[in-house]
């Protein structure tokens, strides 16, 4: 026999790490295995932690308190004792910055797991239900996808009593954009499972007797997921976006709570004057949305097996 | 190869002449997929020729380079990813892969034309069948809309769509199976091509109404004296239908001959394998056997013989060195080392 | 006569149309419209049709993954229609099913090792938890698949292979009766004997009875022990293998027969052809009486009045049944039987095993990977091994290989 290595004309797969043998493995596990060798994952990863750091201990980056102003100061340029700069009311923008990440991450990263999990199961129920389930979720969705985001949004917290708490104020904002998020998610997961409901390993799956339970379970999510995790991640961003335009027009979260969208919103009338007052927030900004935006990518990625 | 039979005639199309009968040659081709993965090559020096009136068929596996074949020849191949690095494609003596692009695309149509496997996706649904036939007529021969409309009626009833001048306003979907490959065939003869090519015309299409197909396709090459092209993957429907048989084999020809000659004594195991491993209707009690293992890949085919791993007749010989096609007995061309023992087993 | 392990009386199952907002029922498509069979232990009933004859439609009811409209499924004497939920979950692991495309057929982010193991998932109590993936070898190494490979996913594989793991699936339980719907035609030719001869190699071994649903009249010839045909929802011929291609009664039997082409160009225009004009009607609104009517050449008046019933009928040499007024044989195909005449094994082999071909280096090793010589060798059985008969136990080809291992 020739040692000549001849393969087969199904699309060629690099050899997998650690060959086929050994103990059983599941997809989370060479997802992770995929995820490990990627330089993308750890670097979004690092930024992500970064970020999360903090959101959790701000003071482990600076010991300058946002809220401080100096009013003689205002709108200095950076210089070697405010790296940033400092803004209108004369705050130090480079500790803003760091105490805005909580808001704005906690912000992101709500509405995102919330619409993701509302959406997400709405969205499986309807497509894997079809007939009326479906025509009646589809229709609530519906409803809810016609109200202008910011007319909704405005109506939410309006109506919700007034706090001073901290949580509970960007709790509205979350519940606000949760509210508004949910249906295209659900329409984004229903059209996926329409699509993966109908292939012969679910009726596989379903001859063998497989439960409604763990046909959705093994296979319909796992194979319906990754338009969800693209446009979750892509998501995140818009919501801390959403979140700084909503304290813009003064009903989001509100001086003196630190966010980046916030600062943003307040820098926009000196943008040609001080355009470092603009700048850095937004720099912030672009970096949390571009991690999870790029781990979203690798997560894909890593789930399909095909990439491997 | 002179280009001095191609005259002008007053509809200023360029006319083009068989040479000795032969429309169509193509010498030395190859085409190569540059992908992600690394070069696929997935015509690897193939040659052969069409004559006038004679139908050659192309058979092989899916991957063995059959249908880009066709593609090259139409040059509807995708490049890139698809490259011919060399080789030539003449017809009526021109070559059609150095002709200007302008020009090679007026002779898709009127000279060589394709039908395809899925008529559904070759059809557009959002027109009628018979504007999409008179289009073939206005574009190509000036024709105004009404009697380019009436011709399009003429040529579905030619290919014997019943209630023809009724269903002309139809949309595709509205057409079962059958009737869409009629109509594609309309679509491909309707500009009087002297080459015609039939990728898998009947794969997707039930065992009567492919019958049905096949017996249309072989009289309009009778009516029209077209060369016909038939790539298929089907050895009952080559011994109907063709005269002569081109076997392809991990983009390359490993067998040519006429059709009795071929299936009366293969000259190549893979041909003779693929005979011995189909279920004949005929038959009873037949022991299936099977050739084992799988082509290979495209981007690693094994050196010397490409059939060498899965053949059981292999020698050394076959690891090493690339047998070409030659010919072991008139005309039967095999590229096989030992072809002789083959013919005669 | 074996006993009957699975039997089908007059199942029906009509699809309702819905049109407008209101989705109200505009009429039904008659899928299957009353079909009965008997499938006895261990042969292998072949249903032959064109597309949208409803012999899909039917495999999917026998497997109950559809609800028939009317009708019931008995499987040795059970009756499946008015069966529990538990009752319901047990005649699974009886009949079983292996689909047509095998690049649907199987999850793409599950491993091999799972989607065979996935039945005793389902059915915990067969096999135990830790002895489950040792079985998922043993099966893989049945199909003939090398039991490493555990770990790949579908694409990995070719798809020949990738049917052989669907065949593993659906052998996993340990079935009486195994439903395959078209579980070749996607298939390329020189891969299809192989799969062919691993059925026919496991229904010796198992003593799995199959119903072989297909569109090609020639596999099915080769494979099965009787064959029905069916045009529109119903049966229009029943009987022997050798009754319905040799002595043919049912006008559409023989149109079929007479289309199939015969890869002997010798033949060519000596066959009796029978064209069929027009096309299939849809099966919405079906021909009244005989449903062939319209189509045939020997219909008379009463064709379209009176539906003829599935009964014996006399075929010159005994008689089937067929469901024609006028049923009468017909020779449409020169049968020549060539039982006991062997392939010439210089080309081709009998053999079912995929391992034999990974050994020579080959395709088998799914995904394109380089195997070092010594792997390859390990793997390799000589050639002279390989006419000799596989071993049928396949715990000791498992325990061989954990000795390659090692």
């Amino acid at each position: 026999m020739s040692d000549a290595a001849i393969a087969e004309t199904t699309s060629a797969a690099p050899t997998h790490e650690g060959g086929d043998t050994g103990p059983a493995r599941s997809l989370a596990s060479d997802a992770w295995r995929t995820m490990r060798r990627s330089p993308f994952f750890w670097i979004s990863s690092a930024l992500i932690a970064v970020f999360l750091l903090m959101a959790i201990w701000p003071s482990l980056f600076t010991s300058t308190d946002p809220t401080q102003a100096v009013l003689s100061d205002a709108r200095v340029r950076p210089n070697s004792e405010a790296w940033f700069g400092r803004d209108i009311q004369g705050y130090d923008i480079y500790s803003r910055c760091i105490y805005g990440a909580r808001a704005s991450i906690l912000v992101g990263l709500l509405s995102t797991v919330l619409t993701t999990l509302v959406g997400g199961t709405v969205g499986v129920f309807a497509g894997y239900a079809g007939g009326w389930t479906d025509t009646l979720l589809s229709r609530l969705g519906d409803i809810f996808f016609a109200i202008p985001l910011l007319l909704g949004a405005v109506i939410v917290l309006v109506t919700l009593p007034a706090t001073d708490n901290y949580f509970l104020i960007v709790l509205k904002v979350v519940l606000a954009l949760v509210v508004l998020g949910w249906p295209s998610m659900a329409r984004l997961m229903r059209s996926s499972v329409i699509q993966v409901k109908p292939n012969d390993y679910v009726q596989a799956a379903r001859a063998l007797g497989a439960s409604p339970w763990r046909v959705i379970r093994s296979h319909i999510v796992p194979n319906a997921l990754a338009p969800m995790i693209v446009v979750a991640t892509i998501n995140l961003g818009a919501y801390i976006s959403a979140e700084a335009t909503l304290s813009y027009l003064g009903i989001g979260l509100q001086p003196p709570t630190v966010s980046w969208g916030v600062d943003i919103s307040a820098a926009v009338v000196g943008m040609r004057t001080t355009p470092h007052m603009l700048f850095f927030p937004s720099l912030f900004l672009s970096l949390a949305v571009l991690a999870f935006i790029m781990l979203g990518d690798v997560v894909r990625d890593a789930l399909d097996p095909k990439n491997r | 190869m002179t280009v001095q039979d191609t005259t002008r005639t007053d509809d200023a199309r360029v006319r083009y002449e068989p040479q000795d009968g032969v429309l169509l040659e193509v010498e030395d081709l190859f085409v190569e997929f540059h992908t992600a993965d690394g070069i696929a090559t997935a015509i690897n020096g193939v040659s052969f020729e069409l004559h006038q009136g004679e139908s050659l068929a192309i058979l092989g596996e899916s991957g063995s380079g059959k249908s880009v074949t066709a593609q090259a020849i139409m040059g509807i191949l995708d490049m890139p990813p698809a490259v011919i690095p060399s080789g030539h494609i003449r017809y009526c003596g021109q070559d059609l892969l150095t002709m200007p692009e302008e020009q090679r695309r007026k002779t898709r149509g009127p000279e060589v034309s394709m039908i395809f496997q899925d008529a559904l996706s070759s059809l557009n649904p959002v027109f009628p069948v018979g504007w999409q036939i008179a289009e073939m007529f206005r574009v190509h021969r000036g024709m105004n809309k009404s009697d380019a409309l009436q011709q399009a009626v003429r040529l579905m009833e030619r290919v014997q769509i019943p209630a023809a001048r009724e269903r002309v306003k139809a949309y595709p979907h509205q057409f079962s199976g059958g009737m869409r490959q009629r109509i594609m065939i309309a679509m491909a003869i309707a500009l009087d091509p002297a080459v015609l090519i039939a990728d898998e015309p009947t794969t997707a299409l039930d065992v009567t109404v492919q019958a049905q197909i096949m017996s249309l396709l072989e009289e309009l090459q009778e009516e029209r004296q077209m060369g016909l092209i038939l790539i298929t993957h089907d050895l009952g429907v080559v011994a109907d239908v063709a005269d002569r048989i081109a076997v392809m084999y991990a983009g390359r020809l490993v067998e040519k001959a006429d059709v009795d000659a071929l299936y009366a004594s293969p000259a190549h195991p893979y041909t003779r394998g693929l005979l011995e491993s189909i279920p004949r209707l005929d038959q009873k009690g037949q022991t299936l056997a099977a050739i084992g293992g799988l082509p290979p890949n495209l981007m690693r085919i094994p050196p010397g013989c490409a059939f060498n791993p899965r053949c059981r007749m292999a020698q050394d010989v076959c690891r090493t060195d690339r047998p070409e096609l030659r010919e072991v007995a008139p005309g039967r061309l095999s590229a096989c080392h030992f072809a002789e023992e083959v013919i005669d087993a | 006569m074996p006993e009957v392990v699975l039997s089908a009386q007059n199942l029906v199952k009509h699809y309702p149309i819905k049109r407008g907002v209101l989705r109200r029922t505009v009429g039904h498509v008659k899928a299957v419209d009353g079909v009965s069979f008997d499938l006895h232990k261990g042969e292998t009933l072949g249903i032959v049709g064109e597309s949208g004859c409803g012999k899909s439609t039917l495999g999917r009811l026998l497997m109950r993954l559809e609800e028939p409209t009317a009708g019931s499924v008995t499987f040795e004497g059970q009756d499946w229609s008015g069966a529990s939920a538990r009752d319901t979950r047990r005649l699974r692991r009886d009949i079983q099913i292996v689909f047509q495309d095998p690049y649907t057929s199987l999850n793409p982010r599950m491993t091999v090792g799972d989607i065979i193991g996935e039945p005793f998932e389902i059915h915990a109590d067969v096999v135990p938890k830790g002895g489950r993936r040792q079985r998922v070898q043993e099966l893989l190494d049945l199909v003939g698949l090398n039991p490493e490979h555990i770990n790949r996913y579908p694409h990995q594989f070719s798809g020949g292979q990738r049917q052989r793991i669907g065949i593993a699936r659906g052998i996993a339980l340990n079935p009486k009766v195994l439903i395959c719907d078209e579980p070749v035609s996607a298939l390329d030719v020189s891969v299809q004997a192989q799969v062919v001869n691993l059925m026919e190699k496991l229904q010796d071994e198992l003593g799995l009875a199959y119903v072989f649903i297909a569109h090609d009249l020639s596999v099915v010839r080769h494979i099965s022990d009787r064959v029905g045909v069916m045009y529109l929802g119903r049966m229009a011929e029943l009987g022997e293998e050798d009754e319905v291609y040799a002595r043919p009664t049912h006008p559409y039997t023989q149109a079929l027969l007479s289309a199939v082409p015969v890869p002997d160009p010798t033949l060519r225009g000596k066959r009796d052809q029978i064209v069929l004009v027009g096309d299939v009607p849809s099966p919405a609104n079906p021909p009244s009486g005989c449903r062939f009517h319209t189509r045939c050449w020997k219909a008379q008046d009463v064709c379209s009045t009176l539906e003829p019933e599935l009964e014996p009928r006399a075929d010159g040499h005994g008689e089937h049944l067929s469901a024609c007024h006028f049923a009468e044989p017909r020779l449409v195909v020169e049968t020549v039987d060539v039982t006991g005449i062997e392939p010439d094994d210089r080309f081709v082999s009998t053999d079912t095993d995929d391992l034999v071909d990974a050994g020579a280096g080959l395709g088998a090793e799914g995904g394109g990977e380089e195997l070092d010589s010594g792997q390859a060798e390990d793997r390799a059985r000589p050639p002279a091994t390989e006419d000799t008969p596989q071993v049928s136990d396949p715990t000791r080809v498992v325990e061989d290989t954990r000795d390659n291992q090692g």
